[in-house]
């Protein structure tokens, strides 16, 4: 029997920008943190333009199409 | 100096405050702002690099906001939505940090601030429960609406961003001070110590500044020479200076007892 595996179980994600492919559908917002070696970083996440507290980043869910902006402090006068 | 300065209700012994940028690494960055003495340090919010991170210094570490006040800025932001949108983002970041500077470009080439966005962004985020320093132009009339409007202190220009071309219109500046009833900071364009000092004289109630520490030939020692400059500007200020006397000397020796004396 033919399966078809297209694109159904990658969520595609826009990073800062770029756009990334990920394996597993309802991965949380801790669970990319982990993924991209961020664990520990103090950053700020907004999706889809909304800022995500981070005492919610565990529950955040992801879905193919979301828009994140990762950011953190940077040295600037 | 047992006098402070008093920002959004919170007391700082330190009139200088001072820019995290274009410094050469994180050690010099940490060694300058000890020697410049300032508590409040300004810092960007940029997109954090994904991917090629693991293990590399961030700025943090260095600063600890338990040490340093944070002052998230706007840098690099043209409109007042990505102004707000960036200080949301800073105050998630910081832990619910209120202070914030407020800064709406007009022109990539001369860094000029869009005093139009700024105001719309200074409304909505004082709405919004920020304390907000504002980054402005050295117009007299603008910088008493950014205090109507609620912010916690106004910041005129003395020149440019990073010109280091020093203070271009100290009478400006002297309207904005005797008009302000919140704290007057001169931000961007102060080139040395001297500028400084002539910020603090007319009655600043501090200085904000980045490059000049950062692109002097030795930092460190430069950041040690703009402390002194806003202890001495102030102190200054607060003795009184002399009375200008135009085309008319006035000896400081006796002119009686010469041995010339007929």
């Amino acid at each position: 029997m033919l399966v078809f595996r297209c694109d159904q179980e990658l969520m595609k994600i826009s990073i800062n920008g770029e756009v990334k492919q990920f394996d597993s559908r309802n991965m949380t917002i801790s669970a990319l943190v982990v993924t991209l070696n961020l664990t520990g970083k103090r950053l700020a996440i907004e999706k889809n333009g909304e800022i995500v507290p981070r005492s919610q980043f565990s529950e955040e869910k992801l879905q193919d199409g979301d828009k994140l902006e990762i950011v953190g402090a940077v040295g600037g006068g | 100096m047992s006098e402070q300065l008093i920002i959004a209700g919170k007391p700082y012994h330190s009139r200088l405050l001072v820019g995290t940028g274009k410094y050469k690494d994180f050690t010099e960055t940490r060694a300058a702002i000890d020697a410049s003495g300032a508590q409040i340090v300004t810092v960007a919010i940029r997109r954090t690099n994904i991917g090629q991170t693991a293990g590399e210094p961030s700025l943090l570490e260095y600063l600890p906001p338990e040490k340093f006040t944070y002052l998230p800025n706007t840098a690099g932001c043209y409109s007042a939505d990505d102004a707000v949108r960036t200080l949301r983002l800073a105050r998630e970041l910081l832990d619910g940090h209120n202070l914030v500077k407020l800064e709406v470009l007009g022109d990539p080439k001369t860094l000029y601030p869009n005093v139009i966005e700024t105001i719309a962004a200074a409304k909505t985020l004082v709405k919004d429960g920020f304390d907000v320093m504002v980054y402005t132009s050295d117009d007299p009339i603008i910088a008493k609406q950014l205090e109507e409007i609620g912010c916690c202190a106004v910041m005129p220009l003395a020149s440019l961003i990073g010109s280091g071309m020093g203070i271009l219109n100290p009478w400006n500046l002297q309207i904005i001070i005797e008009n302000a009833k919140i704290p007057v900071l001169v931000d961007a364009g102060v080139g040395c110590a001297g500028d400084a000092a002539i910020a603090m004289e007319l009655g600043c109630d501090g200085v904000l500044m980045n490059t000049a520490i950062a692109a002097a030939r030795d930092p460190i020692m430069m950041a040690s020479a703009m402390k002194k400059a806003i202890e001495a500007g102030r102190e200054s200020f607060l003795a009184g200076r002399m009375p200008k006397k135009l085309y008319s000397a006035s000896p400081s020796s006796p002119t009686a007892g010469l041995i010339t004396t007929a």
